[in-house]
């Protein structure tokens, strides 16, 4: 973890001499309230970022002016996505469950690679088993589709569980292959259900998708055929799922946890020094994926409405081009995923026609991006401009002398990162590199 | 009994074909850290270069991958020079993206020049040839030979890493980069020379690859696992323990499909992922990592 981790002020203690910086971090933590290293004393209110020290010098906040107006647009948006199907075309709609999908997927592997630092080339194994748990619990159990999702979700996470036992003895890169072993494993002993079609797949009945709930009123309302209210159907759960997905990593990132992430990301040693338990905070996050990864790979498959245990765990669908998006986007950020998404999407639907180039290309894009702007073209923007639309940096902003609130000076915008109250002391002092 | 016997005895074949698959990801790992993503797609690259040389030449597959080896060495170099040496740090990722990126070019690359027919390395009488150890069991000499080549590269990369100034300098490296590099080596190029060598044994790997089976681009990512499966069994960084990691996925893929033939990968998966919840330092771990 390095200074900048802290926040604005800093990036000015960084010029000043050893001694001095140490006094005025002490200074600085003291006018917020904070004792350096005594993490106990600080309220947790200030998670919040709201409000913290109303008469001292400085405030801690998380949301900035732009958020605030992207928070507004952002609701707008959801609204008019609603109400798409009234207006929209099918062709449309099966488009965004696409790109609603892909982006739920991006989200939960960059929780897992961005933030806790678990880089993972095998979540098709979880994809794949929602997929197929949709299948068993609608063709075998008899369940409507849209439960069948929300426990094929819950039997992931558990599945998850012994997965993570296992791959958690490697470590790194050769976690990520472990990863991709463990994904193979699901989808050779997959392929030996002969009541799921064995290696060679199969359908899902028409009894099957035809009842999905809610059918017969979308039909009412939009006035549409049976398939085409399935479509919308499915459309609005994953518009729920991309939605939902983007809100939980957001206040993920905002709590405990995410501060525990961050720190974890920057330095596992330092993060588990200050008392972040990492094996329990991964193991969270990995089974929390697992689960997302899940509940999105049933939804798709609900729509594709055929398996088979190649195209369900495929290495290329599932992982390489979720980790092309998060790559592209920006590793490490919510907005990145967002970026991502929509950028390959425009790639897929204008170059997918070159076949074996189109894919030479995205490998070259990938390795490009990683080289030249290894943050990605959110990272570049957000480092250039400061943009921040799912804010969950604590900021340091100095109030006027006479006490008032004043505007911030133009070098406490420019903060990478900032933190609450209590976990000041965790970036001070690693930034010490104690 | 005879067929256990035999069973179990091409399962140490096979098993010889993955350690040569192995040794040249642990050579990398071991040096640099890297883990090479595209380590099973440099392999089925080098069956091609392979196959376009006999078709070029007019050569025998051995005389074929001799002439490779230099020019998949002077590759491997550049590769590791020009784009690997970028990658690599204190961060993880940037190495495990651009191999993975490099993964997808090579695979459609070779879809792209050679479409995704299976193609094999025809060796002629040699294929067929077999040696009879005891009455009723015999071995295809192609296999033996896959097996001794093997226990040779090992033996050579030994002798490479332990007698020589170069493995003194590759060691160096591995054990700190910082100082090897105050003593006056030059990391860049001890990491591109490593990379030359193991594409050296990727070239060999080609081969029986090549001979012993067929082939088509996209059975690289199956290549790289059944590797990372051997070398995490044998131990990290000791490569006898890489080949006998080779031979017990070989002996439990031909077992499990002696059970049933559907069960030949599965079978090595599951005794990767046991001897890892068992030993998950491998079976002949090295120093104190």
């Amino acid at each position: 973890m390095d200074l900048r981790d802290l926040g604005a002020p800093e990036l000015d203690w960084r010029r000043t001499a050893g001694g001095a910086l140490a006094d005025r971090a002490r200074k600085v933590l003291g006018s917020v309230g904070v004792r350096p290293l005594a993490p106990d004393a600080v309220s947790s209110r200030r998670h919040r970022g709201e409000g913290a020290d109303p008469i001292g010098r400085y405030r801690i906040e998380v949301a900035t002016p732009r958020s605030r107006l992207f928070a507004v647009a952002g609701a707008c948006l959801l609204a008019v996505l609603l109400a798409l199907p009234a207006f929209g075309s099918r062709n449309l709609i099966n488009e965004l469950i696409f790109v609603f999908t892909m982006l739920a997927l991006a989200q939960y592997w960059n929780l897992l690679a961005g933030y806790a630092g678990l880089v993972s080339v095998g979540q098709q194994a979880f994809v794949g088993l929602g997929g197929y748990l949709l299948f068993a619990l609608t063709i075998h159990q008899g369940l409507d589709p849209l439960v069948a999702i929300l426990t094929a979700g819950a039997i992931t996470a558990v599945l998850a569980v012994p997965t993570a036992l296992v791959v958690f003895r490697l470590r790194g890169a050769y976690f990520a292959i472990g990863t991709w072993v463990v994904a193979e494993v699901f989808r050779l002993v997959l392929a030996q259900f002969k009541g799921l079609g064995g290696g060679t797949g199969t359908s899902l009945p028409p009894s099957v998708t035809n009842e999905v709930a809610g059918i017969a009123w979308v039909k009412a309302l939009f006035g549409v055929s049976t398939s085409a209210a399935r479509d919308i159907i499915t459309y609005w759960a994953a518009l729920a799922l991309a939605a939902g997905t983007v809100l939980l990593v957001y206040l993920i990132l905002r709590s405990r946890y995410g501060l525990a992430l961050a720190a974890i990301r920057d330095s596992e040693r330092a993060a588990e020094s200050v008392g972040v338990d990492n094996f329990k905070t991964k193991l969270k996050v990995y089974i929390a994926a697992a689960a997302g990864t899940g509940l999105v790979g049933a939804l798709i498959y609900l729509q594709k409405a055929r398996i088979s245990p190649d195209a369900a765990f495929s290495v290329a669908d599932w992982t390489a081009n979720v980790i092309f998006i998060v790559v592209i986007g920006g590793i490490g950020t919510i907005e990145g995923p967002i970026v991502g998404v929509l950028v390959f999407y425009v790639l897929q639907t204008n170059l997918a026609h070159w076949g074996t180039w189109y894919l030479i290309l995205i490998g070259a894009f990938a390795i490009a991006i990683m080289l030249l702007a290894p943050r990605g073209i959110w990272g570049y923007l957000a480092e250039r401009h400061g943009l921040a639309l799912f804010p969950v940096r604590r900021r340091l902003i100095a109030n006027a002398p006479d006490g008032r609130r004043g505007a911030p000076t133009p070098s406490q915008r420019a903060e990478p990162g900032s933190w609450a109250g209590e976990e000041i002391s965790v970036s001070v002092w690693g930034g010490f590199r104690l | 009994m005879i067929g256990t016997l035999n069973t179990v005895l091409q399962g140490v074949m096979l098993g010889g074909l993955y350690a040569l698959f192995a040794a040249g990801l642990s050579l990398i790992f071991g040096i640099m850290r890297l883990v090479n993503l595209a380590h099973g797609d440099l392999i089925v690259l080098a069956a091609f270069v392979v196959l376009g040389l006999m078709h070029a030449l007019g050569l025998d597959p051995f005389l074929a991958t001799l002439v490779a080896m230099p020019v998949l060495a002077a590759f491997g170099y550049a590769l590791q020079h020009l784009l690997l040496n970028r990658t690599l740090g204190r961060d993880i990722l940037p190495p495990l993206l651009v191999t993975f990126g490099l993964s997808i070019i090579i695979q459609n690359g070779l879809l792209e020049t050679f479409s995704a027919d299976s193609q094999r390395l025809k060796a002629g009488a040699i294929e067929v040839a077999s040696v009879e150890l005891v009455p009723g069991l015999a071995v295809g000499v192609i296999q033996l030979v896959t097996l001794a080549s093997a226990v040779g590269v090992i033996l050579g990369l030994n002798l490479l890493f332990y007698r020589t100034e170069l493995g003194r300098a590759f060691r160096a490296t591995s054990d700190d980069p910082e100082i090897a590099q105050l003593m006056g080596i030059d990391n860049r190029h001890i990491f591109a020379l490593a990379m030359a060598v193991a594409m050296a044994v990727i070239a060999v790997s080609a081969l029986y690859l090549g001979m012993r089976a067929n082939f088509d681009p996209t059975i690289g990512p199956a290549r790289l696992i059944y590797a990372f499966e051997a070398v995490i069994i044998g131990g990290l960084g000791s490569f006898w323990g890489t080949l006998a990691g080779g031979v017990i996925i070989g002996v439990a893929q031909t077992v499990g499909a002696a059970i049933n033939p559907e069960w030949q990968v599965l079978a090595g998966h599951l005794a990767f992922l046991a001897v890892l919840v068992l030993r998950p330092r491998g079976l002949f771990p090295r120093g104190s990592e």
